[in-house]
């Protein structure tokens, strides 16, 4: 029972990584399938609408660069793992805004890049537009990610 | 900052010279024609759509036989080739071409009959093929499909459509025939008792084996399957008719190919000797096309040939011409305008006067800034080009944006392979895409801003120097130290530097409003919408700083003292009833102007919210050192073997790659939000047109002046 702190923050560092991952895979994915379908009528666009697919698939990343921090904070990939349950639960709350918000946004912002993969097709020459759209939804995945940070930060900070 | 200054430029010029003046117009590619006039009846139009439409076929034969060509016979292209912009070509060897031109349209439409050929040819291999196929099941028969019996017998050759055996198949026939004669007896007895049919017929039903009598004839089964026997049935001219009957009772079906004359074995070794011929010829054209491939360049020549020509009559459409002038109105930039004008002037007898476009005119836009700003042209076009009253704001974003590329992608490695890939591609394509050119540039100083900030934050390859060090040499206190400071172990650090930088993002951004504003004269905006604006958020944020909590929260080691503070919130009240009692201003009424005004100060959340989008860049920059830790760690984990070397320049290798294919597209994406979203949504609203001039619009070739 003395490593029920380890078990909270792993779980935390699994969360975010899984959830966040999982959203950018359905985000990816329905893109990819809108890309793909342009790319038939239209193979020059293979590289714009590449990079529309892309875009929802960050929230994956920063999952993982949570993930990692936690595990580093706790000492699982090497160090000490002397993580008190206050200190493992508070980790596991920590990656929570990450999870969840890497989770639905990425999902969102799949969506959004399948409108903007669609607005391309129809007019190439407004890229730049186009990228801006799903670049929006992102913005939330960047503040759920900034606080995740803070907050693992801090904790390891507070010394329990 | 700049726009290229435009004039106005009228021609008027004698109709017998039209062509040559619109030839040397689309030579110089300077002049972008707009006619304003409409046509009355001393100026017409001339109604060149045949001529145009003509040419543009001709221009899209010539592609569609370049595109069968690509299909018979690739191009070989290396990836450098793909950045290569359109061929140049001499003056005087284009004129050559155009002499043959006609020629290489005829080659063109010679490849697509060809092509056309194959086609036909290829549609008839499955037709042969399935005939084939039917036929296969016949091969051991002696007679052709097509017998017809003797000239007492009838031959019944068919199929069934399920498994059989002859000797199965004949009772089968026999057991029908009687059942048959039986119905026929009591049938004709009956005939004459109408109405009781339907009751002699189920009673003819039990007593249909009874006959006996059989019908005389040859059952003979080929070939049989599950699904399908093949049989042959010979029977007596006499009895044809009732075989018939009993057949089709039992299924019998009639094959498709029963024209064929002769035996099955011999009609498929025909087909297979047709399918053969077909094959070979379809080979033969397919060479016959690919051996084109030696006259790519003159299909390529065509179809920009006749581009050319439909643009120019494009253009000509829309020329109003007298009985013998013509006129042409259009706008060049004010640097070549005289150069062009004393062009025109010595080679025809012609009235060229350039003149300032007025005001209200929707000038078309070109940009042209020193090469370190260039390259950010692109990323402003692809928002919108300056409209009439604005700057262009390439070289002040191009600052910015050099520095937050930067610092999201933050590694001192990726920056060097960043820098060196572009300038490599710049050095060995000498002839680039413009497009491509300025992509190449604006990623070649992105990437030295990249290597600056990766040794500010000390991250090479990640942390790739220490993880080498400790797992290979035993040496864990070799790193490479950051020049200002770790963002891993100070992130607030980082986050306040983020958030400093979007400060002055934003405060040069209304800056600008306030240049433009006063550039127009427009004082009254300049104030409310800019300086008071200035004193609202300026003041704000200073006063934020005198608060204890912000500054511990942020970490800083300063707070503002106290008359400051005072003098600070002062300002930013001062500010806030600015900006309530002007932002609505443009309403009469007081009441509507007052809510106006306060929903415009609710418009700080709005700078709020600007301020911290600039999250991003910690976010960025974090992800891009911690996923290369990730990849130098796994990297690292079996140690200092030399299977453990051999893994760690693989995972190296792929997870880097990865790691900067993601980072540099992220990093692009969002320095492109922050300026589009959070800078230019201070000052600038786009909405002009882009300089499109009459030119030689090709896609392979260019034409070059002879020197």
């Amino acid at each position: 029972m003395e490593n029920m702190g380890l078990l909270f923050a792993l779980c935390g560092a699994a969360l975010s990584a899984a959830l966040a991952g999982i959203g950018s895979a359905v985000g990816v994915g329905i893109a990819g399938r809108a890309a793909s379908g342009v790319v038939t009528e239209d193979p020059n666009q293979f590289s714009k609408v590449l990079v529309l697919q892309l875009l929802p698939g960050t929230q994956g990343i920063y999952g993982l660069l949570i993930a990692f921090i936690t595990l580093t904070q706790i000492g699982i990939m090497g160090g000490d793992s002397n993580v008190t349950l206050q200190e493992g639960l508070l980790y596991l709350v920590s990656c929570l805004p990450m999870a969840f918000g890497g989770l639905f946004s990425a999902i969102a912002q799949g969506k959004c890049s399948v409108s903007a993969i669609g607005l391309v097709a129809k007019r190439p020459d407004q890229f730049g537009k186009a990228m801006i759209f799903p670049a929006m939804v992102e913005t939330y995945a960047i503040l759920s990610l900034l606080i995740s940070i803070l907050s693992i930060f801090g904790v390891s900070g507070l010394g329990l | 900052m700049a726009k290229v200054p435009m004039k106005r430029i009228f021609i008027c010029g004698l109709k017998r010279d039209r062509k040559q003046i619109l030839e040397k117009l689309q030579m110089e590619g300077m002049v972008q024609i707009e006619n304003s006039g409409q046509p009355d009846e001393y100026l017409k139009t001339m109604d060149v759509m045949p001529q145009k439409l003509l040419f543009d076929k001709n221009s899209n034969v010539a592609e569609q036989a370049l595109g069968i060509l690509t299909r018979y016979a690739p191009e070989k292209k290396s990836l450098l080739d793909s950045f290569e912009d359109a061929k140049e070509l001499g003056r005087s060897e284009y004129d050559a071409k155009v002499a043959s031109a006609e020629d290489y349209l005829a080659m063109a439409e010679k490849i697509i009959s060809l092509e056309k050929e194959i086609r036909d040819k290829e549609d008839q291999l499955p037709k042969l093929e399935s005939r084939i196929d039917g036929l296969k099941p016949w091969v051991s028969m002696d007679l052709p499909l097509n017998y017809k019996g003797t000239d007492m017998t009838e031959a019944f050759i068919g199929s069934l459509p399920y498994e059989t055996e002859a000797s199965k198949l004949r009772s089968v026939i026999e057991e029908l025939a009687a059942k048959r004669a039986d119905e026929n007896e009591t049938g004709k007895s009956e005939t004459g008792k109408n109405g009781e049919n339907l009751e002699t017929a189920a009673a003819s039903g039990d007593t249909g084996a009874e006959g006996g009598m059989s019908i005389p004839a040859v059952v003979d089964v080929i070939s049989s399957s599950p699904e399908m026997s093949c049989v042959f049935i010979l029977s007596l001219k006499k009895d044809s008719e009732l075989m018939r009957g009993i057949l089709k009772e039992l299924g019998f079906s009639i094959p498709k190919s029963t024209s064929a004359k002769h035996v099955p074995r011999e009609e498929i070794k025909k087909l297979l000797h047709k399918k053969e011929k077909l094959t070979s010829e379809i080979a033969g054209l397919r060479t016959q096309i690919a051996d084109f491939a030696a006259n790519r360049e003159e299909l390529k020549f065509a179809s920009d040939y006749y581009a050319m020509r439909a643009e120019k009559y494009s253009v000509l459409y829309g020329i109003p011409q007298s009985e013998s002038a013509f006129f042409i109105e259009g706008y060049v930039p004010a640097a070549y305008g005289e150069a062009l004008c004393d062009k025109l002037r010595s080679s025809f007898d012609v009235e060229v006067e350039l003149s300032e476009p007025g005001a209200e005119e929707d000038v078309p836009v070109l940009l042209r800034n020193g090469a370190f700003s260039e390259p950010v042209e692109t990323v402003v076009e692809s928002y919108s080009l300056p409209g009439k009253q604005e700057i262009d704001p390439s070289r002040i974003t191009s600052i910015f944006y050099y520095i937050f590329f930067g610092m999201m992608l933050s590694d001192a490695g990726y920056g060097i392979l960043l820098t060196l890939g572009t300038a490599y591609v710049m050095l060995r394509v000498k002839n680039m895409k413009p497009g491509m050119k300025k992509m190449m540039e604006l990623f070649f100083y992105g990437g030295i801003s990249t290597i600056i900030w990766g040794l500010a934050f000390g991250s090479f390859f990640g942390n790739a120097v220490n993880v080498i060090a400790a797992t290979f040499f035993g040496r864990p206190d070799i790193t490479l130290s950051p020049l200002w400071f770790e963002p891993m172990s100070e992130p607030m650090r980082f986050l306040v530097f983020a958030f400093a930088c979007g400060i002055v993002h934003i405060l040069t951004g209304l800056g600008i409003k306030l240049y433009q504003c006063i550039k127009q004269g427009d004082y009254v905006s300049a104030f409310c919408d800019s300086v008071l604006w200035f004193m609202f958020v300026g003041g704000g944020i200073v006063y934020l700083l005198s608060m204890p909590m912000v500054t511990d929260m942020l970490g800083l080691g300063f707070s503002i003292g106290h008359p400051a503070s005072d003098i600070a919130a002062w300002i930013a009240i001062v500010g806030c009833i600015g900006v309530v009692l002007t932002g609505g201003r443009e309403s009469k009424n007081w009441f509507k102007r007052l809510l106006k005004g306060a929903y415009a100060a609710y418009g700080i959340t709005g700078y709020l919210s600007d301020i911290l989008s600039y999250s991003r860049l910690l976010a960025l920059g974090l992800a891009t050192g911690v996923i290369a830790q990730v990849f130098n760690q796994m990297g690292s984990m079996l140690g200092a073997t030399w299977y453990g070397v051999l893994i760690f320049i693989i995972i190296f290798l792929i997870g880097h790659i990865l790691n900067i294919g993601i980072n540099v597209l992220g990093a692009y994406v969002h320095t492109n939000r922050l300026q589009f979203v959070e800078f230019f949504g201070k000052f600038y609203d786009g909405g002009g047109r882009s300089f499109e001039p009459f030119t030689e619009k090709t896609k392979y070739f260019k034409v070059k002046e002879d020197k």
